[in-house]
Parts: structure tokens; C-alpha cells; sequence
């Protein structure tokens, strides 16, 4: 990529946030007029554990060059303990896609209750910050969604 | 004919690389499969057998057909363009190049698969003798002769050497091409290569394969063949996987898809087995609903329905690709066996 | 590999079994295929060598659906797939009769090949009674040998050990062929850089062809209906478009048999492309051991599996990254 187009670069970043907590958040940091990037697409989906490790394939199969997901804190999950299941699977598989040589920090997971509407926007403008420095997704992408 | 020696065939390769793309044989992770030549590849003649057939240089595995785009509620729809440039593949096998003829025989007839047309009008391929065949080859049954390719180009690695004989119009150009790199052969090497030739026969009739007889398969068999009860005893360790049609040089089905970029689509066609559930499946359903009915299909249509079709002959070459690859070592030896001794049995 | 034969017929005849699962000779000197057996007759052509090397486990799924009692041959490594397969209710233990069968070691043909032996009639030194260390291998190029263990498939130098799980009896005698630790080909991948990493997986499953062999030979992997088989999932199955599907295909897979994998190295034996597959289920093994505490799948049919279980003190993952 040449230097003019890093200028105009423009990550996707695609945020799963649950109904409960995290959706709630976001809401709030809008009310409260907190700005985070415009950059963030919002999935909503019903609770962190819904989040299965192909959503995130498909977000970087798709264009997206970072996923985050967002859910309730330990111990205030909605369904009382989806979001401890969600922990162990998010953290196999950004191992695994460690182990693959995906840049580290594409992945993240972020605990947001719905009260925390100041920790929705710190975390999403660090979290671009971050996409921004790695760069577009080039080695889990689909071609054909390039051109 | 013409001879080169072995450590000028890198030259020949870049020779040849320079005017138009070059596949051959290329070692990647310590397994062989015909790939466009590159300065720094790992170019591997002594392997008898690529992993996967040469046919996907003429028949891809996935291809696009056409790509729709879509633009402020206007569509445009760009078809992918055919191989208009000159290509040559170098190392096939006597086998290969049948099963290129097999594949003729389905995409070149009307309607005339033009993708498919276009690689074979632009192609020229070297087909190279097997000097030392395996047990699992079974060439020699369906009348293909491992000694002598017939291709654009026949070549012999005779000792250090390889002799070079081109044999259609397409070879003859080729060989005008590298005409610098190559020295006539003398009367002496012309004997050498005949004692080669009759080196290979003689091993291909110690095989254990060579000798197995196709006796009642024929385009005519489908009633005898198809409610043998034998087919529920036969499929029973297949796994259903797709390994003995992805490698197969002949297995000819595929499957046209669309994929949703984002933007609109890319409609491309791609291999299928008709080993997998959704082979030919439409609305109402599947013709075939269980996996002695999709084992049954592959081997009627190898050895009953294709013959049935082009004038008896076989679509199988006798690779013994599926002899090797299969999870379950099944294959399709083990199917025509199965039947005589049935038949005997009666 | 007679006791055994014997056995079965001993079995079939008294009615405790109605069909024997075991292997059937093959017509060249490496290839038996996994068979039903349900007479005395067709027992003889039962065979049990170095080549057998398929996880009959996988083929009991299907075998206790149907009518009858089911004896199944098991070596050591296949009995954790059926713990497995039972703690998931796949197979009917009711329904089975398990005889747990020496192993020391399986050959890989491929192995042999490799080597540069072919044109093979005849190979001996592969049974399992046979007091050999070197296999010898009859060629129509001539007379070859090749140490037992150089041929033994990778799965073999790492052996989980020499006992059965799960057994209702116990014929012959199995061999220790450990001689690697499992984890250090995973520790040499977790060693290089991002761009090292992405390079060796990118060359490894550049080669992939989707036949769905890894998949369909696993017996964790006994989902009815695939979500790659689904043709409304436009990454499905066949295509192999681009280097992406692949990677998706086998990440995805990997994950779902993580902590139900029971690294029995089906997936690496059947591959036609000879990529070492193993090496993602493996990955996932030893993360879970790591953070998680050691589990091995199929150790036993109880205990709930790390994917289904958690405790409130996990790591989180962003341990990932701070590890460095």
C-alpha cells in the first residue's frame, strides 16, 4: 500500500455487543453525547455466548479489519452465565488465530454493563486507534470482497 | 527426435517460461502438484504421480464465470474473459493426457464449454514416459501405454537425458522455440530409447494391477450392474469424502455457485463429487438420497453410463490416484474385483 | 491377529454379537478397508496389521443404530474416541462389545513411498506378533527395508500410551512408541513471528483441496449435517476459491471438535495432501491445558468437557496479546 492510500484508509471494525449490557452501553454513550468513531458497526446480538467463532471469520472474511465483542461483566450476565462460556471460546480462538500469524490486537473482547457508557467509548476510540496502526486485514480476508 | 541433458532442463524451463506460463510438476511442502513454474520453485520430475491430476489447468478447480456489480442501483455484469494466451504444460503422464481426452469428449462436444475450449486451444502440453510405474497403476487396461505418451510432445528421461520427440503441429512450434537448447539424437540413442520402452512393459506386466480384466462393464451393463446387491456391501467403509473425485483426472461434475462479495456477486462454477450430500440436489430434493446410491453412481458412470455415451470408451485411466488417496482404501480395482468374483461365484 | 479372528467366531456363534466391525484384507500388501463381518466365512478374510490404521470408532455411529450387538476391534488411541462418542450419546454402549486390541504402531504407506520404495508386492515385519523392528519390503525394483518406526505415522511418536479406556476384553499386547513430546512441533510454530506463522500455515493449506476428508474421517465430527454442507453458506464445501476458505474451513473445524478432540490423528492420516492437520487440534489441546487446567478428551465418558464448564476466576483473552 502506498503512502497516499494509507491517508485515506479506513478500517471496518465490526462490534458485537449484547442486548443487555453492552448494547445498553453504547446507547448510553450516544445520549451522553460521547463521540467514538463512526468507523464501529454495531451487531446486536442477544448475549456475548451467542457470538459463535464463525461471526468473527465472517466479519474478516467480509472486509472487516477488526472484531470486538462486547458483553455483560462476569457474574451480571443477563442468562447468568452465557458470558462465562463466551470468555473461554474468545480466548481459544484468538490463540488460535495468534498461532496462525494474524497480528495480534485485531480481536478484542470488552466487558461493558449498561451503565458504562464513558468504558463503551474509551474502549471503541483505543480499539480503532489500535486497526488503525495494524492496518487493513489482509491475511483473513476474501479476495472477492476486496475489489 | 532431439535430446537435452538433465542439467540444462532448468534452462529449458526458463526458455519456455519466458514466451508464454509454464506448469509443471512443483514440489510444495513435500507434496507434487502441477503449478505455474517460478525462478525459485522446486520443479520435481521423479515423482510419478501429482497428488491432484493435471486436469485443473484446463478445468480449474473454482473458476469465475461472471461478476455482477452493483453501483448506485445500476448493475453491471462483466463475464470473465477466456485464456487467450499460450500455455504449456510439461510432465504429464501417459494416464493425464488420457483423461484430458476424457474430459474432450464432455466439454468440446455441443454445447462447446468455451472456457474449457479455450484452455485446450491455447495449451500444449509435454507428456513425459513413466520410467518407473507403480503397483498401484493400472494404465495398461484401459490401452494406455505409460512408455509412449501421446501428446503435442513425447519425452524419455533416458540416464541423464531427456529425449524430446515432438508429435503434433502444437509440438512441432514448441520445439522450434527451444530448437537452441536441443541436439539431435544418434541411431545408437534411438536403440537406448526402444530398450527403455521395452524396460517399461516389462515391469508394467509384474504390476499387480495390469492384468485386471474388465469383462462385463461396458455401456451396456446398467441392468446387470445397477441392483446388485453387492453395492450395499461395497460402499459400507466409504466416508463420503470427495478425495477420490478432487484427484481423479477424469471426474468431470461441478457445481455453479454464487458469492455475495458485498458489492454483488461473483458467479463461478467449482468442482463437485458426487460423493457429497448436495450433489445435483434442486427443490425437490436429491436424486440420491443415500451413499450406497452416490458410491454406486461414480463407478456406473466411470465404467457404464460414460461408455454407454462416447463409443465404449472408459472414463477411467487407470491412474490409481484413489487407489492411493482413499481414507478407507477403497477404490475403484477393488469394485471391478468385487464383481467377477461375484460373477464367478454364480 | 488369529486369537482375534477366533474370538469373533466364538461371538458370533454364541449369539452375543450379531456382526463383527474389524478390517478385510486388501488386494495390495498395505491397503485393508474397515469391514462388517456376519459369519464365520467372511471372517476369514479379517485381517489386523501395521496398516489397519483407521479409528473404527468413527464407524460405530453408524453401527449402534442398527439391529444387534456390535463387536468392535479398538486399539488404545481409538478407545478415548468412543468415550468421547458416548459422553456426546453418538453411540450406544449397550450395544456394543468391545475388544480392546494390541498396537505398536501404525504404518504409513505414504511414509514408505516417500522413501523412494515402489512398485511394492509384498511387505513383511507388520504384524502386530511379528518380533521385528525393520519392515521388509519385496519390490518389482527389488528387495527394501526401512526401519518399522521411520514409518510409523506421526500420531504414533506421540502416543497417548498403551492403555484401552474402554474395553469389555482385552486381546494382545501393545507396544510403547513414544519417542517425541507432543507439544514441541506446537511450541516451534508458537516460536516464529506473525509473519513466519502466516507463511508456514498459508504453504500447508495452500494445498487443501476441500474433499472434507479430515472432516468426514473424524469422529468428532459427527454432526448429522455440516454448516459447511449448508447451501445457503456461500464458503460452503467444495469451492476452493482463495486462500481464505481454506483457513476458515480448518479453524472453524478445529474449534468445534476443541475439547472433544481426542488427537487420535485421523485428520492428518487421510489427507491426500499430507497437511498436518493435527497441528491445530493440537494447538487448541494444549490452550486448553494451559489455561484451563489438563483435560484429555475421552480419558473418560463422564467428566464435562473445558468448552461446556468454566469456573469465575478464567482468563480472560486478552491474555492472548499481553503473552506476548
Amino acid at each position: 500500500m502506498s503512502i497516499e492510500n494509507k491517508e485515506e484508509f479506513r478500517p471496518k471494525i465490526v462490534a458485537f455487543c449484547c442486548n443487555w449490557c453492552s448494547y445498553a452501553g453504547a446507547d448510553l454513550a450516544g445520549s451522553s453525547r460521547l463521540n467514538y468513531p463512526a468507523d464501529v458497526k454495531i451487531i446486536r446480538v442477544p448475549c456475548s455466548c451467542r457470538v459463535n467463532p464463525m461471526f468473527i471469520l465472517r466479519a474478516f472474511e467480509k472486509g472487516a479489519d477488526g472484531v470486538i465483542m462486547c458483553g455483560c461483566h462476569p457474574g451480571d450476565c443477563h442468562y447468568s452465565t452465557g458470558n462465562y462460556y463466551a470468555r473461554r471460546r474468545m480466548t481459544l480462538l484468538f490463540s488460535m488465530l495468534d498461532y496462525i500469524g494474524v497480528e495480534n490486537g485485531r480481536t478484542r473482547v470488552e466487558w461493558v454493563s449498561a451503565a458504562e457508557g464513558v468504558k463503551f467509548s474509551t474502549t471503541m476510540n483505543e480499539f480503532v486507534e489500535k486497526i488503525y496502526s495494524l492496518g487493513e486485514n489482509v491475511r483473513l480476508g476474501d479476495l472477492r470482497c476486496k475489489n | 527426435m532431439y535430446k537435452i541433458k538433465r542439467e540444462n532442463l532448468s534452462a529449458l524451463f526458463q526458455l519456455i517460461a519466458e514466451k508464454q506460463e509454464l506448469y509443471l510438476p512443483i514440489k510444495v511442502a513435500e507434496q507434487v502438484n502441477f503449478a505455474p513454474w517460478i525462478q525459485e520453485c522446486v520443479v520435481d520430475l521423479d515423482t510419478l504421480k501429482s497428488v491432484k491430476s493435471p486436469k485443473d489447468i484446463f478445468f480449474p478447480q473454482s473458476e469465475n464465470l461472471y461478476t455482477v456489480t452493483q453501483k448506485n442501483k445500476k448493475y453491471t455484469i462483466k463475464q470473465e474473459e477466456l485464456q487467450k494466451q499460450n500455455f504449456v504444460v510439461f510432465g504429464m503422464k501417459a494416464c493425464d493426457v488420457q483423461g484430458v481426452k476424457v474430459l474432450d469428449q464432455v466439454f468440446l462436444v455441443k454445447p462447446i464449454d468455451t472456457f474449457y475450449a479455450a484452455r485446450r486451444e491455447h495449451g500444449t502440453i509435454v507428456a513425459m514416459a513413466c520410467n518407473e510405474p507403480e503397483e498401484s497403476c493400472f494404465c495398461k487396461v484401459f490401452s494406455v501405454d505409460c512408455a509412449n505418451p501421446l501428446a503435442d510432445v513425447a519425452v524419455w528421461m533416458v540416464e541423464d537425458e531427456m529425449y524430446w520427440k515432438a508429435v503434433t503441429e502444437k509440438g512441432e512450434k514448441l520445439t522450434e522455440q527451444v530448437k537452441e537448447l536441443l541436439n539431435q539424437t544418434s541411431d545408437a540413442e534411438q536403440s537406448k530409447l526402444e530398450t527403455l520402452k521395452e524396460n517399461i512393459h516389462n515391469i508394467v506386466e509384474k504390476l499387480p494391477y495390469m492384468n485386471l480384466s474388465l469383462e462385463g462393464w461396458d455401456g451396456n451393463a446398467t441392468e446387470k450392474k445397477f441392483d446388485s446387491p453387492l453395492w450395499d456391501e461395497l460402499y459400507k467403509p466409504c466416508l463420503a469424502c470427495g478425495t477420490c473425485t478432487f484427484v481423479c483426472p477424469t471426474c468431470q461434475c461441478y457445481d455453479i455457485k454464487d458469492y455475495d462479495t458485498g458489492k454483488g456477486i461473483q458467479r463461478y462454477r467449482c468442482w463437485d463429487s458426487c460423493m457429497y450430500s448436495d450433489f445435483t440436489m434442486m427443490a425437490h430434493g436429491n436424486n440420491r438420497t443415500s451413499q450406497m446410491q452416490r458410491f454406486r453412481q461414480r463407478f456406473m458412470h466411470k465404467l457404464v453410463y460414460y461408455p454407454a455415451n462416447n463409443n465404449g470408451m472408459y472414463s477411467c485411466v487407470g491412474c490409481g490416484r484413489c487407489v492411493d488417496k482413499c481414507p478407507a482404501s477403497l477404490n475403484i480395482v477393488k469394485v471391478i474385483k468385487a464383481f467377477h468374483k461375484e460373477e464367478d461365484n454364480k | 491377529m488369529q486369537e482375534l479372528v477366533n474370538r469373533a467366531k466364538e461371538l458370533l456363534a454364541d449369539g452375543t454379537v450379531t456382526r463383527v466391525l474389524g478390517w478385510k484384507s486388501g488386494d495390495l500388501a498395505y491397503n485393508p478397508e474397515p469391514a462388517y463381518f456376519e459369519t464365520a466365512e467372511e471372517l476369514d478374510n479379517f485381517v489386523y496389521n501395521g496398516f489397519c490404521g483407521a479409528n473404527l470408532s468413527k464407524y460405530m455411529i453408524k453401527a449402534s443404530k442398527l439391529e444387534g450387538k456390535t463387536l468392535v476391534f479398538l486399539k488404545p488411541c481409538d478407545t478415548y474416541s468412543f468415550n468421547q462418542l458416548i459422553k456426546e450419546h453418538r453411540v450406544d454402549r449397550e450395544k456394543t462389545y468391545i475388544i480392546g486390541i494390541g498396537c505398536k504402531g501404525k504404518l504409513d504407506i505414504e511414509k514408505i513411498k516417500k522413501m523412494g520404495i515402489k512398485g511394492i508386492e509384498t511387505i513383511s515385519g507388520i504384524n502386530t506378533e511379528d518380533d521385528t523392528e525393520v519392515l521388509t519390503i519385496q519390490t518389482v525394483y527389488g528387495e527394501k527395508t526401512c526401519k518399522y518406526s521411520d514409518a510409523m505415522f506421526e500420531r504414533c511418536h506421540v502416543c497417548k500410551g498403551k492403555e484401552h479406556k474402554i474395553h469389555d476384553e482385552l486381546i494382545g499386547e501393545s507396544k510403547d512408541t513414544k519417542d517425541k513430546e507432543r507439544f514441541e512441533e506446537i511450541e516451534k510454530i508458537e516460536a516464529m513471528s506473525p509473519e513466519e506463522k502466516f507463511a508456514f500455515f498459508q504453504n500447508e493449506l495452500s494445498k487443501c483441496i476441500r474433499c472434507n476428508a479430515c472432516r468426514n474421517v473424524c469422529p468428532a465430527c459427527s454432526c448429522l449435517k455440516c454448516v459447511f454442507d449448508s447451501n445457503k453458506f456461500d464458503s460452503q464445501q467444495k469451492a476452493n476459491v482463495d486462500s481464505f476458505e481454506e483457513k476458515m474451513f480448518h479453524i472453524i473445524r478445529a474449534f468445534h471438535v476443541a475439547g472433544r478432540c481426542t488427537d487420535c490423528g485421523e485428520c492428518s492420516r487421510v489427507c491426500p495432501q499430507g497437511i498436518p492437520l493435527h497441528l491445530f487440534n493440537r494447538k487448541f489441546i494444549k490452550d486448553i491445558n494451559e489455561f484451563y487446567g489438563d483435560f484429555q478428551a475421552g480419558e473418560d465418558a463422564e467428566t464435562n468437557g473445558p468448552l461446556t464448564s468454566f469456573t469465575f476466576e478464567d482468563v480472560e483473552p486478552s491474555v492472548v496479546s499481553e503473552r506476548g
